[in-house]
């Protein structure tokens, strides 16, 4: 018996890739058939006819597409990109800091951290209930504005884009937070240093040396704040109502009330295409700094 | 110790990472009991042919065989080769106390429950670590220095035929390195296990090894003893990888008498001829390169050539103090920059009578060189 | 070295911090709010966590929600500690192909595998309930544990292993004796992860959840859609209670060093 198992171990130890591919085997398979394949097949949709009784009917067709770039379609695109950008960008501006006071705030670093964490991983549907608790007109932001008498009747804060925005940076600031402190934390303080030797004082310190080498960090939070941000789903419904249609629930309503599958599923691709353009645009960004 | 068979050999051995020849038709013997040293700089082949050893990667298809006491061992796996081996990082478990790291191995081979505790207790004392106080330890809260022993005595408990180490001295400061080459060639020994060592230190092969193999480019440039090694070196590789070397070279311009099988005159670019032993490759006209150690040049005053000797005119550009030696810089009138070793007598009380920019001779008996092969 | 942050910046990160914060923290305030409408404070009272145990549709959500959670968590660890297991080793053809790869369940839009994997199932005529729901779970899971497992397999020194291969064991007691045991906080910290990330997951659940097999995040959605209700309140401070116990954890584990 123990003849049998040094046999087999011989044989994989002599063949590190087969070792490796019976390791990988199980959960590859799981993805590729709930994850790649439901893929491929949503694609596949989108290039259908529409079925009589929801679903698919044979046939292709590139009409969900062409149907997409309807203005009435346009103006939701458009709009979930600049939501999507906007987000990004408050994100960033609110992040950086927080990062950068997490890097160097020595031994309270790891509570911080956690702090920052904790809300990530909350239920995002919570949170986004947590904000409509704020938001509405009946909630505790307006109740307190009544209360201290700075308003006289209350403000229209929920089923906003306001709302939708301040939803999103909510909800994905972690994301932002997290890959630029991890930049800022390997910055060799020594080279801080250096420039101060050279002459710099702290703003040209910080835009001169920080900034620059916290910029992959800067890069992959704005990649993971973009993405989801493309789409969201949730916080449009909850907190934007039908004013703030975002792709997201258009995708949603396709496979919902409209019964519409091919439709939606050419979408949701356009979707991954945007998200595609992204990721490549990252990647080119990352490499030029690698080479630099 | 030549008497009986190799216990390691080497013969033709190869291995490629990809398009890489990391070890390229490798041939060599260890001998029982020797202190085995691979030589040479960072990726020239002296790891992966430790590995090689080891069982931690196998030779190449077409790539040769290693043998162990006579047995071909090229598909053996590392638990089936009768070796221990201690580690450049030591490799100690981080989740088990020093004692439980040394008695991993022993308790692999089913070594009775009864007996471990002893061995464990032995190994330690071997190393000279106290085992009342370091067994309950664990590895972060040892030294480096400490750490070492520990991996020496889990890797030694098991008596193994063959010792293999693994660079295990670099992370040491220099005063610990050096006592832990002593302990090191002691423990040689007294065990009468054999020792095959990998370093870059070639000051370390030297004291510790019985003999080397110093390699370069995934091939062995030269095996032998120390002396060998350093008096005789065969190539520039070898004779500039080994302590200071000063190159001459020139073309064999005539054969002259005097001596046991005569000299030859070499005559370079520019600057005087030299006398140089003669050597079988030797024709009218073929190009010669000779080796010779700072320590085999003498200074002179220009005129005070000694008879027979050597000599080449130059003038001092530095006097640099190395404690037991002064090494002198020349730079010869052919525009070669030599280093001359003279002893140190005190240079309070005796000092050197040479200052920079004194014109001077570099000289050297005939005999005192090496001549060089083609790399 | 420790350089003193102007006072603008820690007083604007503070602020951050509390915003961060501060929607949760009322959320879990007024769960205790003996005021029906949200507005005013009228007394702390616990009612409404005891009106949760008169709603069998929450309970059955509670518990259908952890029995995903702890069947998902089970099955996404172990593939995904074998996958990280596999790309650690890797020198084969195809490992950054592989590697990348398992990032592209995390960067898709939720939404996207939501409504693929609907179709998936219905292509495939397979009734939505808990067994779609665990395999949905599952599939994202396992990039999350094996991107924390890798992480800390390429952390560990390699020559552990091979000194326990010259030591006498062989690859497997190897693997059971010096590397498992350096690697179980990391994997307990992932699957961790997995129970948060699953027992808290609204968008792919919502789509591959049929009307039999509600978890706690999906009924919330609809009670939220129904009209606000304390209850609501209660319910969410429940799953926030249970998400932070379970991450300060993971947070020990991941940060403990063997």
């Amino acid at each position: 018996m123990p003849g049998a198992r040094r046999r087999l171990l011989s044989w994989f130890a002599r063949r590190p890739a087969a070792g490796a591919w019976a390791l990988l085997g199980p959960g590859l398979a799981w993805l590729t058939l709930f994850f790649a394949v439901p893929l491929a097949v949503l694609f596949g949709y989108s290039l259908m006819h529409r079925g009589t009784y929801g679903g698919v009917a044979p046939g292709f067709t590139l009409e969900h597409y062409r149907r997409f770039l309807d203005p009435l379609y346009l103006v939701v695109a458009g709009r979930t990109l600049w939501i999507a950008l906007a987000t990004t960008a408050l994100c960033l501006l609110l992040g950086y800091p927080v990062a950068y006071a997490i890097a160097r705030a020595g031994r309270w670093r790891n509570a911080l951290l956690l702090l920052v964490v904790l809300p990530f991983w909350t239920s995002f549907l919570v949170r986004t209930y947590a904000m409509i608790v704020l938001l509405r007109d009946s909630g505790v932001i307006n109740a307190v504005l009544l209360g201290l008498g700075l308003t006289s009747a209350p403000l229209d804060l929920l089923y906003t884009p306001g709302a939708v925005l301040a939803g999103l940076v909510y909800g994905y600031l972690p994301f932002m937070v997290l890959p630029i402190y991890a930049s800022l934390e390997r910055l060799d303080l020594a080279l801080l240093d250096a420039a101060e030797a050279l002459g710099a004082r702290a703003p040209a310190r910080f835009w001169r040396v920080t900034l620059p080498l916290s910029l992959p960090g800067v890069a992959a939070g704005s990649l993971l704040v973009f993405i989801p941000a493309l789409g969201a789903f949730l916080t449009p419904d909850l907190l934007g109502g039908a004013k703030t249609m975002m792709l997201g629930n258009l995708v949603q309503n396709q496979f919902g009330a409209a019964r519409n599958w091919p439709f939606g599923a050419a979408i949701s691709f356009a979707l991954m295409g945007v998200v595609f353009v992204a990721l490549l645009v990252w990647l080119r960004m990352r490499d030029a700094g690698e080479a630099a | 110790m030549t008497a009986s068979p190799p216990l390691v050999e080497f013969h033709r051995v190869s291995k490629s990472f990809g398009d890489v020849r990391a070890v390229d038709t490798v041939s060599f013997s260890i001998f029982r009991g020797e202190f085995f040293s691979l030589l040479g700089p960072s990726g020239c082949g002296k790891t992966t042919t430790l590995r090689l050893l080891a069982g931690f990667e196998a030779p190449d298809p077409d790539g040769g065989e290693v043998r162990i006491d006579g047995a071909v061992v090229n598909a053996r796996r590392p638990y089936e080769r009768p070796i221990g081996m201690v580690f450049q990082s030591y490799a100690l478990f981080p989740h088990l106390s020093v004692e439980r790291n040394v008695a991993f191995g022993l308790e692999q081979h089913k070594v009775p429950r009864t007996e471990i505790p002893g061995r464990v207790e032995r190994a330690l004392e071997l190393v000279r670590l106290a085992p009342g106080t370091f067994a309950r330890r664990r590895p972060h809260q040892l030294s480096g220095g400490q750490r070492q022993r520990v991996a020496l005595a889990r890797a030694l408990v098991l008596e193994p035929a063959i010792l293999l180490l693994d660079e295990p001295l670099g992370a040491l400061d220099l005063k610990l390195r050096k006592e832990m080459q002593l302990e090191l060639k002691a423990l040689n020994r007294e065990l009468a296990m054999t020792f095959v060592y990998v370093t870059h230190d070639q000051e370390e092969a030297l004291t510790m090894s019985d003999r080397i193999a110093v390699m370069s480019e995934a091939r062995v440039a030269q095996l032998g003893t120390p002396a060998e090694i350093y008096e005789n070196p065969r190539t520039e590789f070898v004779a500039g990888f080994i302590g200071e070397v000063n190159l001459f070279e020139g073309r064999a311009a005539g054969q002259g008498g005097g001596g046991a099988g005569g000299t030859w005159t070499v005559v370079p670019t520019s600057g005087p001829a030299f006398q140089v032993p003669h050597h079988a490759a030797f024709e009218e006209g073929v190009p010669v390169r000779i080796a010779v150690r700072p320590e085999w040049l003498d200074l002179h005053r220009p005129g005070e050539v000694p008879a027979g000797e050597n000599a080449l005119p130059g003038a001092i550009s530095e006097v640099v103090y190395l404690g037991e030696t002064m090494h002198v810089v020349v730079t010869l009138t052919s525009g070669a920059v030599v280093r001359v070793a003279l002893r140190n007598e005190g240079q309070l009380l005796k000092p050197l009578p040479w200052r920079r920019g004194d014109a001077a001779l570099v000289a050297w008996r005939p005999e005192d060189c090496q001549v060089l092969e083609a790399d | 070295m420790t350089r003193r942050l102007p006072r603008a910046l820690v007083l604007l990160v503070g602020a951050i911090f509390v915003c961060l914060h501060l929607p949760v923290a009322v959320l879990v305030l007024y769960s205790f709010n003996a005021s029906r409408y949200a507005a005013g404070w009228s007394g702390v009272t616990l009612e409404w966590y005891r009106r949760l145990l008169d709603r069998p549709d929450i309970l059955r959500a509670l518990r259908l929600s952890l029995e995903v959670a702890s069947l998902s968590t089970v099955l996404a660890t172990l593939l995904g500690t074998l996958m990280a297991l596999g790309l650690a080793r890797g020198r084969f053809r195809g490992s950054t192909v592989t590697e990348g790869g398992l990032y592209l369940p995390i960067v898709t839009p939720e939404i996207i595998v939501g409504v693929a994997m609907l179709i998936l199932f219905a292509a495939l005529r397979v009734p939505l309930g808990m067994g779609t729901i665990v395999v949905a779970h599952v599939a994202f899971n396992i990039p999350f544990v094996a991107v924390v497992v890798l992480a800390r397999l390429r952390g560990m020194d390699r020559s552990l292993e091979e000194a326990a291969l010259v030591l006498g064991a062989d690859e497997a007691t190897a693997f059971r004796r010096v590397t498992l045991p350096l690697l179980a906080p990391a994997v307990l910290a992932g699957a961790l992860l997995a129970f948060t990330l699953s027992l808290d997951d609204f968008v792919i659940t919502f789509f591959v959840s049929g009307p039999g097999s509600t978890t706690l995040p999906v009924l919330v959605y609809s009670m939220v859609r129904r009209g606000i209700e304390p209850t609501i309140n209660a319910v969410s401070a429940v799953l926030v209670f249970v998400t932070t116990l379970t991450i300060v954890a993971a947070e020990r584990l991941a940060a403990r060093r063997a």
